[in-house]
């Protein structure tokens, strides 16, 4: 149907849609490439092209490569761990153990949960004195530690945090995968005396392996993009230590109101999830079809 | 479906050892919520100290529920998370219909152009929607929130594909019959994808539930804040922090999810998945 002539009817069934996708996604992503090459508007004056001035200040500046590098570290510290949870439960979950309904409710939980409300909980746990951890520790005798207040542990905590938060989610997806698994293919295994981890390794997780990539790719854009804890809990301290680069971003653009420098390290982020992009269909896209 | 096998090929060697670490692992998982309802609904002296003579409180709830305008909070994010699902639903429901049963020019350029919001959100766009919402004469207000997510990438790609597996047959029957395209939309494409919307629609309602940093920057009023900002604003500037009150603030904005989640487990999961294999 419809094959004909010129019709103007899907035109006008994506109008609304694509007009807001452009007007929310497209435009403001050109945009802020465009406006990184002008200073920050003041005073209602046009601001003046500076062409590559932002992005000179940017090498200069300390603080972005901290939380660029901050970055690299927190998805390298989260999306490895995260992902080999992830699979360990779901292949718990999957399994006949006692009890896997609520196993299944305990590891998704905290993907339900608002992020705000984790920093909070986290917060709390982690506070000198009187949080959990800490009473923990100091029944088995450690030492007191300020785990948000040092720059060489925040990191970390924020990590842990990340990896409560997403393993119950990629076990999700895993746990999808590994039924659509045929069990024959464990018994034939057993037949023929592979182990349980030869069969995870060289049957369930070979087979898994677009799953894994999918998840690899939507941890590796959650990592520069969720960033809701850092408010709650360190605001990116103590000295930088744990700003990431969209918070680093918040805060020049909302704290400083410097919406160009801001601008130019919105590009950066955008090459980060550009190559992403590049990473995914290059790789994912040759296996799964957008048919 | 959940298929479990009746006896383990390899042996009953390790379940044991297995179903203990699952165990540990998952309670492990509980531990920190399980903190935050402790102190949630005891009294403060209790807050970090555990007794089994410990009393059962609702006062904290209370205290929060006075100390900071939560109704509001919750009306705006139920306003926020109604209005971002029914424009995300039209939207899409039109957009996927277009991309898959007519043949247009230009049709992959613009699914393209579609796919390119899954890995530029909206989210990170922070400063240029700023001044986008500026210009609009938006700012503060709860469309200026929810705008930004009305055309859902995710969405029209997920319709897309389940209206590409409707038999052409059924709309042909239909066009025989005298139907025009929004009838055949309505009657035909929509009821097919019942169980796709009800995935979508969870899936939506607690990202934008959950969403914080736009909803940061673009409100700074009452009248306009969602929970999650609402629930930064109240523990970020009360002074002496009150960990009974701030968890049990916390808990009360997560519970509508979290009950929902309870109640509806499986649905939840099942969704997930479905919106996630592709």
């Amino acid at each position: 149907m419809n094959r004909s002539a010129f019709s103007l009817t899907p035109w006008l069934l994506l109008l609304p849609a694509m007009v807001l996708l452009i007007g929310f996604t497209h435009y403001p992503a050109v945009a802020t490439i465009w406006h990184s090459f002008f200073a920050t508007p003041r005073g209602g004056n046009p601001p003046p092209f500076v062409g590559l001035e932002n992005y000179a200040m940017m090498v200069d500046d300390p603080v972005f490569w901290q939380a660029l590098t901050n970055n690299l570290w927190f998805a390298l510290g989260t999306i490895p761990v995260s992902i080999a949870l992830a699979i360990l439960m779901a292949l718990w979950v999957n399994d006949r153990l006692a009890g896997r309904g609520f196993l299944r409710l305990a590891y998704f939980t905290p993907t339900v949960l608002p992020m705000i409300a984790v920093a909070n909980i986290w917060l709390f746990f982690y506070t000198p004195q009187y949080g959990l951890l800490e009473q923990i520790t100091q029944a088995v005798g450690l030492p007191s530690r300020n785990w948000l207040g040092n720059p060489d542990t925040v990191l970390g905590a924020m990590i842990v945090v990340a990896i409560w938060k997403e393993a119950g989610f990629f076990m999700i997806f895993y746990l999808a995968a590994l039924q659509q698994i045929s069990p024959t293919l464990a018994e034939a295994a057993g037949l023929e005396g592979a182990s349980r981890w030869q069969y995870f390794w060289r049957v369930q997780f070979a087979l898994l392996m677009p799953t894994t990539l999918f998840v690899l790719i939507n941890a590796l854009i959650n990592s520069f993009r969720l960033v809701d804890h850092i408010f709650v809990m360190t605001k990116g301290g103590p000295n930088n230590a744990s700003s990431l680069l969209l918070y680093y971003i918040y805060e020049v653009g909302f704290s400083f109101w410097d919406s160009a420098y801001a601008a130019a390290l919105t590009v950066v982020l955008l090459i980060v999830l550009g190559i992403v992009a590049i990473v995914k269909f290059r790789i994912l896209d040759r296996r799964t079809h957008y048919q | 479906m959940m298929t479990s096998h009746v006896t383990s090929p390899f042996g009953n060697r390790n379940t044991v050892l297995e179903t203990t670490s699952a165990w540990v692992l998952g309670l492990l998982w509980l531990l920190p919520l399980a903190y935050a309802v402790w102190t949630a609904f005891h009294p403060a002296e209790f807050a970090t100290r555990f007794s089994l003579t410990a009393p059962l409180t609702l006062q904290n709830f209370a205290n929060a529920w006075d100390a900071a305008p939560f109704p509001r909070y919750f009306f705006n994010t139920f306003v926020l998370v109604t209005m971002i699902l029914a424009a995300q639903m039209v939207l899409a429901t039109m957009a996927a219909y277009a991309f898959s049963r007519y043949r247009f020019r230009g049709s992959d350029f613009v699914f393209m152009l579609v796919l390119m919001q899954l890995m530029v959100m909206p989210d990170i766009l922070i400063v240029e929607n700023y001044r986008t919402m500026n210009m609009l004469g938006l700012r503060d207000t709860i469309l200026s929130i929810g705008l930004p997510y009305f055309a859902s990438a995710f969405g029209i790609f997920l319709l897309r594909q389940t209206f590409k597996t409707v038999p052409r047959e059924l709309d042909e029957a239909a066009m025989v019959e005298g139907a025009n395209a929004m009838q055949v939309l309505w009657k035909i494409y929509v009821p097919l994808a019942k169980p796709i919307y009800l995935a979508f629609g969870l899936v939506s309602v607690s990202t934008h539930w959950n969403n914080f940093l736009w909803p940061l920057i673009v409100t700074n009023s009452v009248e306009s804040r969602p929970l999650t900002v609402g629930l930064q604003v109240f523990s970020s500037t009360d002074q002496g922090v009150d960990w009974s009150i701030i968890t049990a603030a916390t808990l009360m904005t997560s519970a509508p999810l979290l009950l929902a989640f309870l109640l509806f487990q499986r649905q939840f999961v099942q969704s997930f998945m479905r919106a996630g294999i592709k």
